[in-house]
C-alpha cells in the first residue's frame, strides 16, 4: 500500500482531482479494496461513520449515484438525509446559497453534491465548511465515477500505469469524460477520446496524457479498457449528430469494435445504456463487459471516498 | 538516536513466552480442536501465525488463522492517521462454533481490543473469544483482560512499548522507551 508523504495535507473535498496527488488517489482505491470486503460479509456495516450526518443534496435527477451513496453512507454507519431540489424550497425560487445554509443548520457533516450546473459543487463548499463531495455538476465532473472506472481497470490489470483507456461517444457533454481524462493520467494511464468531431472539446487534448481522435479504430487500437459514453439524446438537437443510425454504425463499441483492442481488454460503460446504440447488447453482456462490476465497485469507492474525507480529521 | 531504557524480552525470552502461551493455550482449552487464531494487524499477525504453528506442533492438528484490521472499529479516530490506510481482514473460515483466540502484541487502554470484539462479532458468532497478549502495560480505560501475557509490564504513560519481530522488522526483541527519545 501507498502512504502519501506525511506534509501533503489531506483534501477536505472531492469537487476535482486539483488537489489529489496521486498518492492520495492510490490510498482512497486501497482503501476501497477493504470496503469491497466488507460487502461481502454477512454483516455489511461498519461503525467508521457512526454519529457523522450525510446529507445527499440532489439537485439533478440521479438514481444510481444516488443509491450507490447512500448506500455506502448507511454501510459506515453515518445518519442520511436526502435533499431534493423538487420537492423542495428551490421550486419556490430558493437560492442555493439559501438552501445550503439552511441545511447546514442541520448540523450535517458532509455533503454530496449533485448540480446540473457546472460549479455548483464548489460554491456548496464555499458556503458549508464541511466536506463536499461532488456527485456530478453539469458537463464538469463526476469524480466518483472516474475513481470507480480507474479502480475497476486497476483491478483488472492490477495497476493503471501504461494502460491505454478509450473513451467513446459524446465526449462534449460527458463529465465522466472529462474526470477521467483528468484522473486516469495522473495514475499512469493514457487517455484517448474519440466522437464525432462535432461531439470533441478541443481543450481536452490539452491534459496531459490524453490524446482526442475521431477515429474510433485507432482509438481503439491496442486499448486496454473502452468505456462507451452515454449518448446523451435529449442533447442532440443542436445538430451535433446526423443521425442517431450513422453514429451507432461508426462509433458504437461492439465486438467488431473491439477486435482492435488488447486481447483482455475490458468493456466499460457509466450508465445508464442505450443499448445497441453506443453500445451493443453483445457487448454490454459479454465475457469482456464489466459494467456491472462498475455498480459494485462504486459503492466501495463512495465509501472509500466518505471515510477518507471524514475520518480522523482534527 | 537514543537508546531504550530497557529490553523487556529478548529473541529467547519471546520465544519461550510465545510457547508458555501455547501450552496454556492447549491446558485451558483441553487440546486445539475447535480454536482458530486471529492476530489484530499488524504486529499481532507475526505472533499469531507463530502462535498457529506451535499449537499445531503441540496437538497435530491444524489450527486455522486470520488476520484482522480494527481501523473501521475504533472509537478514537481522530487520534489517528494523518492519512488514514486500512488493512486487509481476513478470516476464511467460519467462525461459528470456534473458540477464537485473538492475538496483538501489546496491551494498554483496551480500545484496540474493544474494537477487534465488535469486528469479529460482525463475521459471526463465534462460541467465545480469548485475549493472549505478549505485553500487558497497563492503563486500561476500559474493562478488558487478556487471558494469555507473556509479559506483565508496568508502565508509565510517558514511556513507549516497541515490540520488533523478525517477519515486520528484522529481529525479536521487546524495548521499552521514553516517549520523548523517539520523537
Amino acid at each position: 500500500m501507498t502512504s502519501p508523504t506525511p506534509h501533503t495535507p489531506r483534501p477536505r473535498h472531492l469537487l476535482d482531482f486539483q488537489e489529489w496527488t496521486p498518492e492520495r488517489l492510490t490510498a482512497l482505491l486501497d482503501n476501497a479494496d477493504t470496503m469491497l470486503q466488507v460487502l461481502d460479509r454477512p454483516v455489511k456495516k461498519v461503525p467508521a461513520l457512526q454519529g457523522q450526518t450525510v446529507c445527499l443534496a440532489f439537485f439533478e435527477n440521479s438514481t444510481r449515484t444516488r443509491t450507490s451513496f447512500e448506500l455506502a453512507a448507511r454501510r459506515m454507519s453515518a445518519d442520511v438525509f436526502t435533499f431534493a431540489a423538487g420537492s423542495s424550497s428551490v421550486s419556490k425560487g430558493e437560492s442555493l446559497r439559501d438552501t445550503v445554509e439552511v441545511l447546514t443548520q442541520y448540523k450535517v457533516d458532509a455533503y454530496v453534491v449533485r448540480h446540473h450546473a457546472s460549479g455548483a459543487a464548489h460554491l456548496v463548499a464555499r458556503y458549508t465548511g464541511k466536506p463536499v463531495i461532488n456527485a456530478g455538476d453539469g458537463r464538469r465532473a463526476h469524480p466518483t465515477q472516474a475513481l470507480l472506472d480507474a479502480y475497476t481497470i486497476r483491478q483488472e490489470y492490477g495497476s493503471l500505469e501504461g494502460k491505454k483507456v478509450t473513451i467513446i461517444g459524446d465526449v462534449r457533454h460527458s463529465r465522466v469524460a472529462r474526470s477521467n481524462a483528468e484522473l486516469l493520467p495522473k495514475l499512469g494511464a493514457q487517455v484517448m477520446l474519440c466522437g464525432p468531431a462535432t461531439l470533441l472539446p478541443a481543450d481536452l487534448a490539452a491534459l496531459p496524457g490524453v490524446t482526442v481522435t475521431s477515429d474510433p479504430r485507432e482509438a481503439v487500437r491496442g486499448a486496454h479498457a473502452v468505456m462507451a459514453l452515454r449518448l446523451q439524446q435529449e442533447r442532440m438537437t443542436g445538430g451535433y449528430l446526423s443521425s442517431l443510425q450513422e453514429y451507432a454504425d461508426q462509433f458504437q463499441v461492439n465486438e467488431k469494435l473491439m477486435g482492435e483492442a488488447e486481447s483482455g481488454a475490458i468493456v466499460l460503460h457509466p450508465g445508464p445504456m442505450n443499448r445497441d446504440l453506443e453500445i451493443s447488447t453483445e457487448a454490454a453482456d459479454g465475457p469482456r463487459s464489466r459494467i456491472l462490476r462498475q455498480v459494485e465497485n462504486g459503492q466501495a469507492i463512495r465509501m472509500s471516498v466518505l471515510y477518507h474525507l471524514l475520518v480522523g480529521r482534527e | 538516536m537514543a537508546d531504550p531504557k530497557a529490553t523487556i524480552l529478548t529473541a529467547d525470552e519471546l520465544r519461550r513466552g510465545l510457547t508458555r502461551i501455547a501450552h496454556e493455550i492447549v491446558e485451558r482449552n483441553k487440546g486445539a480442536e475447535s480454536l482458530a487464531i486471529i492476530g489484530i494487524h499488524t504486529r499481532g499477525l507475526p505472533l499469531a501465525e507463530r502462535l498457529a504453528q506451535k499449537l499445531s506442533e503441540l496437538e497435530g492438528v491444524e489450527v486455522p488463522m486470520g488476520m484482522l484490521d480494527i481501523t473501521l472499529y475504533r472509537d478514537d479516530l481522530s487520534e489517528v492517521a494523518h492519512q488514514p490506510i486500512i488493512r486487509e481482514t481476513r478470516v476464511p473460515f467460519d467462525i461459528a462454533h470456534r473458540r477464537v483466540i485473538l492475538v496483538d502484541d501489546v496491551l494498554y487502554t483496551g480500545r484496540t481490543v474493544r474494537a477487534a470484539l465488535d469486528a469479529l462479532i460482525d463475521l459471526g458468532r463465534p462460541e467465545g473469544i480469548q485475549l493472549a497478549v505478549l505485553i500487558d502495560r497497563g492503563h486500561r480505560e476500559l474493562p478488558i483482560r487478556a487471558d494469555y501475557v507473556a509479559k506483565n509490564l508496568p508502565t508509565a504513560r510517558h514511556e513507549v512499548v516497541k515490540v520488533k519481530l523478525q517477519e515486520t522488522d528484522g529481529v525479536d526483541i521487546v524495548e521499552l522507551w521514553d516517549l520523548e527519545d523517539i520523537k
